[in-house]
């Protein structure tokens, strides 16, 4: 698919913040709210706009810590449909956030929330390891998110060191 | 006992203008809470490929003196880049220096080029350094003021008009500090014919080349018979957003650099070694970012032009630069006054427009390197400001639609 440079503008103010009214992004392309109001529904419908998620730092709120764990996953890639049945058997668990096919020495990288090590571990040996086709997983936990998406977590990146009034 | 410094002092130190910015930074500098739009530099920080560039050669040691000139290896890399973004020759040998920001390249083309009561024609509203670097190179600045309606830029009769049998040169600057004004090729060559009739020479200050909006860049030199006449100033503040690393480049004919590279021997040596280690790295991988940056920019142009239009004050569209040059003359209020008032009732900093000449009066200077949030809320409070001190809305865009 070929996008305009209008198009391709609009994506760069919402991958930015996604917040940004359409009247604002109409007037930083130059243009009206309603042409706004259609392009995104052109993205939306073709998919190119997958969804407007917010970036929550979960571990800075009492009781809603969580714990991330990457796993890296070998299977046997079934004739007919290779990955992709096995790969949904794995997704539609609402424990994965993330799943990839991958390069190298394993196929799958799945990434698994949970409150507890505990309830990872259950996941992964009860779960996911008793797949048909899974042939081995290796389980590494998060252990601090600096960058996510683009997004620095915590730094001075950023921070304006600039004075006040220059010429 | 108390000397009377008065009588140590140069005259001509004595008698350069203040500058209208450091009253109202010392205002502005002194309040919580102000939202600034009076910053002269980008708000990106410099991309991590270059200040890692510059860190690696600071741990590898170069810390030393360098030629004068600069790096050969960073003013090849110059070549190459003024060559493939303005489709200009310079030979890295002899004819390019990388100076301590584009402002020292045009110090030293004013102490190079000017004897005692030369000329030099400046368009106004300019950068506020100008007339000061003519002035204390011995020349003499002459003003011309850029009209609104002719988007604030001269017209070739203004010019004319304004040459005598002492001007040397003439002074552009495009996208221009503060209008944001970009002359284009036409313009340019307009520019070149009444140079060239005169036998003058142009002092190009193209530090703004980079955000250009809505058309590719042409510099004056890539003009023909403006190579010979033109010294080309650029760096990598603005574009590279590398203000405070005071990085600059000029690029002339080998006959007046000879001479530049003699002042700056013995004013300045050359650019510090480490940072001109990370310009390489600016130069050779950094254009994505450049660009991003410029489309930034652009957007934030949009915006801001539209929002002050709606607001009651007027204001062109300006071709590039990251400043917008509203008029205020609908409110009854003077620059000084508006940009204080705004400052003191709304906290918001812009730069009164008379701070870059006479000509300025009437406007205030307004940056857009700030976030769109930021700038959405400078919009608000400039907005409430303007209805307290009392306009008539605008019907530009009646007219327009």
């Amino acid at each position: 698919m070929k996008l305009t440079n209008e198009e391709l503008e609009l994506l760069a103010i919402l991958e930015e913040n996604h917040k940004v009214s359409n009247e604002s992004i109409a007037m930083q392309l130059g243009t009206s709210v309603k042409h706004v109001q259609q392009l995104l529904d052109k993205l939306e419908k073709e998919n190119v706009i997958v969804s407007y998620p917010t970036l929550i730092d979960w571990n800075k709120i009492a009781g809603k810590e969580t714990i991330v764990a990457m796993i890296d996953v070998k299977v046997t890639p079934q004739r007919g449909v290779g990955f992709d049945e096995l790969a949904e058997r794995i997704y539609l668990y609402d424990e994965v956030r993330s799943l990839y096919l991958m390069s190298g020495t394993y196929d799958l990288s799945v990434t698994v929330e949970g409150k507890t090590l505990k309830e990872i571990a259950l996941f992964v040996s009860n779960k996911l390891a008793t797949i048909e086709n899974v042939i081995s997983t290796t389980t590494h936990f998060m252990l601090k998110k600096y960058k996510h998406d683009g997004v620095i977590i915590e730094g001075n990146e950023g921070k304006d060191r600039r004075m006040v009034v220059s010429p | 006992m108390s000397l009377d410094y008065q009588q140590y002092l140069s005259k001509t130190a004595i008698d350069l203008a203040p500058s209208g910015i450091r009253k109202f930074f010392d205002l502005a500098a002194s309040m919580e809470g102000v939202i600034s739009l009076g910053v002269g530099e980008p708000d990106f920080i410099t991309p991590w490929n270059i200040r890692e560039s510059s860190i690696e050669a600071l741990k590898d040691g170069y810390t030393s003196y360098t030629a004068n000139a600069g790096l050969l290896e960073l003013r090849q890399e110059i070549s190459a880049y003024l060559n493939r973004k303005f489709y200009v020759n310079y030979r890295p040998e002899d004819q390019v220096i990388v100076t301590v920001g584009a402002s020292q390249s045009l110090d030293l083309a004013f102490r190079a080029l000017l004897n005692q009561g030369d000329e030099v024609l400046i368009i106004e509203p300019a950068f506020v350094s100008y007339a000061a670097l003519v002035t204390m190179a011995g020349g003499t600045p002459i003003r011309i003021a850029a009209k609104v309606e002719n988007g604030f830029k001269v017209t070739p009769e203004q010019i004319e008009a304004a040459i005598t049998d002492r001007t040397k040169a003439i002074l552009l600057c495009s996208p221009n500090n503060p209008t944001g004004t970009y002359l284009n090729k036409d313009e340019l060559m307009d520019i070149a014919k009444i140079v060239q009739k005169h036998d003058l020479l142009v002092v190009s200050d193209e530090i703004y080349a980079e955000l250009t909006y809505d058309e590719e860049y042409t510099s004056i030199a890539s003009i023909p018979g403006m190579y010979e006449r033109t010294i080309l100033i650029n760096g990598f503040s603005k574009g590279f957003a590398m203000t405070g690393w005071r990085l600059g480049f000029l690029a002339a004919p080998s006959e007046l650099v000879e001479v530049m590279i003699k002042i700056y021997q013995y004013t300045t040596m050359c650019a510090p070694h480490m940072l001109q280690r990370g310009a390489i790295e600016a130069l050779r991988n950094s254009s994505e970012h450049v660009e991003k940056m410029q489309r930034s920019y652009r957007r934030r142009r949009n915006f801001i032009v539209q929002s002050l239009n709606n607001i009651g004050l007027d204001c062109h569209t300006p071709g590039g630069a990251f400043y917008v040059f509203p008029s205020i003359q609908k409110t009854g209020l003077s620059s000084d006054a508006f940009a204080e008032g705004l400052l003191l009732q709304e906290k918001v900093a812009v730069v009164p427009g008379n701070a870059f000449g006479d000509s300025g009066e009437g406007y205030i200077r307004c940056s857009y390197a700030a976030s769109i949030e930021q700038l959405q809320e400078a919009m608000n409070r400039i907005g409430r400001f303007v209805e307290s001190v009392g306009v008539k809305k605008s019907n530009v865009f009646d007219k327009v639609l």
